[in-house]
């Protein structure tokens, strides 16, 4: 049964209330290695947005006319996988020839997204909540404005936490921990105010 | 049945994807014919676009250096490019400076031909030749140098500077599927216009290196492409002090060779040669008995850790020590000195400091990274 939420509420829930990053933690290990530089951090946020909302949309015509009409839910993750690789070959090779500029900012991130557990874990979100076609493609774009705007949050924080006197134990990646806990928190007081499943 | 159903459609997903992805290849990458303009339409090439500058200019027969074959690790094989071809790349910042930025210079290897573009090159590119050659003799000189002499079929002659280099193709080979490319100094003279030999040492884990000490053999047919390079004698009548370590024997061979049969031996040459200990050492009989034949010329190997069993009564501690007390008091300081220095950017950089506190300024050099 496809859940009665407003395709547009999805879409904000999925930025602020139910932040993909925050609230379910996916896609830490380029979080924490990219945010060190706040223009590299754009970039990503706007390769994954990208590709998060393509390939969700890609997936779930896989998932309704080929995975559930054979019986083949057990080979879902695989399935998702290799779509989202083809995906991000073919948007690599679009990208290069349509916006050579375009491809400067994103060209190296766009290999680095095929592995990203973020962009699984949408794909499988969407599943496990049954949404609708428009529903799923709100919802991952919305999931990946949000991811895009975690990792600047980060980005900012920690150019600031670089002039703080850090204790020495806590230097690079102990602070940056702490940092994504404290801004978890304060995510954390938006949810559950708008359903998402 | 059911049991197929499975692979059957995730092959036929996954096929469909990949003839997808073919087909946005196909369409996306086609750049069609695209014309290279040389030197202001000194030279005017049509060719297929899409491939980087580098090896569509290879395979036109215009062979610009690179040590590295096209990996964007060297930085060697700068074009300046006179027409918009985009940013610089990430790959390609590190190796440029300002002026170069500013003169709009390129790395070859990292820009794409996508569109017609003017670039300028050196006259003397258009020399650089690809060599067919047989491998008529391997020798080992040290316990990691091996002496490769090839005989050129085709074209059999070659005609270069004493102290420049060639780029050895090494074919695919074991688990190493592509061919590479990577420069080595010639180390015979240029009168023996038949031949080309090198002078290569084992790199632990090199790809080139591992095949020419354990795969290449007597009768090998390879290629190689050259001459490259500015590191040559200069017409002067400067005293030459030349400083090599380990391979970097090389082009200073060719070089003095080269000296004495033009019957250039009116000028003082020091040749100061590093080893760490006697099994370092090589070709010691060839400069002893060219000693003999041409007074001004001085061999002047030094060991670092000379071992017991070498017997070793020649100088001892490091090339920079050793060439320090030479300068410093045995080299007559009646004439201008040039420096000529051959090895590791280690050593090189050490000597070219030693150089410059003795006021020495004209220093040619190649690296050897």
């Amino acid at each position: 049964m496809i859940p009665d939420i407003n395709p547009f509420l999805l879409f904000f829930a999925s930025i602020f209330t139910s932040n993909i990053l925050l609230t379910n933690f996916l896609g830490m290990c380029s979080f924490i290695s990219i945010s060190r530089d706040l223009s590299s951090s754009n970039g990503l946020g706007m390769a994954v947005t990208m590709v998060m909302t393509i390939t969700t949309a890609v997936n779930w015509i896989v998932e309704k006319y080929i995975l559930k009409p054979f019986g083949l839910d057990y080979l879902r993750y695989i399935v998702y996988i290799i779509v989202i690789a083809a995906v991000v070959q073919m948007l690599e090779m679009i990208i290069d020839r349509i916006s050579p500029n375009l491809y400067m900012v994103l060209g190296i991130f766009l290999p680095l997204i095929t592995v990203n557990c973020a962009i699984l874990g949408v794909a499988l979100f969407m599943q496990l909540r049954n949404y609708g076609f428009v529903q799923s493609v709100f919802f991952a774009f919305g999931s990946g404005l949000g991811w895009w705007l975690a990792i600047v949050l980060l980005a900012a924080i920690r150019k600031r936490v670089d002039n703080a006197p850090v204790p020495a134990p806590l230097k690079g990646i102990g602070i940056t921990l702490i940092t994504i806990g404290i801004m978890a928190m304060a995510f954390m007081g938006f949810a559950g105010m708008i359903k998402v499943q | 049945m059911s049991v197929f159903i499975a692979p059957l459609i995730v092959a036929g997903l996954t096929t469909a994807l990949a003839i997808v992805i073919t087909i946005v290849d196909a369409i996306v990458n086609n750049y069609g014919e695209v014309q290279i303009d040389i030197n202001n339409g000194k030279r005017v090439l049509k060719v297929r676009g899409g491939a980087p500058l580098l090896t569509t200019l290879s395979s036109e027969g215009i062979f610009v250096p690179s040590a590295c074959g096209g990996r964007g690790s060297c930085g060697a094989c700068k074009v300046k490019v006179l027409s918009d071809v985009g940013p610089y790349l990430p790959t390609e910042i590190p190796y440029m400076s300002k002026e170069e930025i500013a003169k709009n210079i390129r790395l070859s290897c990292q820009i794409k031909v996508k569109k017609p573009i003017k670039i300028e090159l050196p006259e003397e590119l258009f020399n650089i030749r690809k060599f067919k050659g047989i491998v008529e003799s391997l020798k080992d000189v040290t316990y990691d140098i091996k002496e490769v002499r090839i005989r050129l079929v085709e074209p059999a002659e070659i005609s270069f500077k004493a102290g420049q280099y060639a780029q050895l193709v090494i074919p695919p080979y074991d688990n190493i599927r592509e061919s590479t490319q990577r420069a080595y100094s010639i180390s015979s003279p240029p009168s023996d216009k038949n031949h080309v030999e090198f002078l290569i040492r084992l790199v632990p884990g090199g790809i080139a290196t591992t095949y020419v000490h354990k795969y290449m053999k007597e009768g090998d047919v390879l290629e190689l492409v050259g001459p490259f390079g500015d590191f040559y004698m200069r017409d002067t009548n400067a005293d030459m002090i030349m400083v090599a370590g380990g391979s970097g024997m090389a082009p200073i061979k060719s070089i003095l060779l080269d000296m004495y049969e033009r019957g250039i031996t009116h000028r003082r040459v020091w040749y100061f040669f590093g080893a760490r200990s006697g099994r370092d050492l090589y070709y010691l009989e060839l400069f002893r008995e060219l000693e003999k034949h041409w007074p001004n010329f001085k061999f002047i190997p030094a060991l670092s850790e000379p071992r017991p069993e070498d017997n070793w009564d020649g100088e001892v501690g490091l090339i920079t020590t050793v060439l320090e007390r030479y300068l410093e008091s045995i080299i007559p300081k009646d004439n201008s000195k040039e420096g000529y220095l051959c090895g590791s950017p280690g050593m090189i950089n050490a000597c070219i400091q030693v150089f410059e506190r003795f006021g020495i300024k004209e220093v040619y050099y190649d690296k050897f990274a």
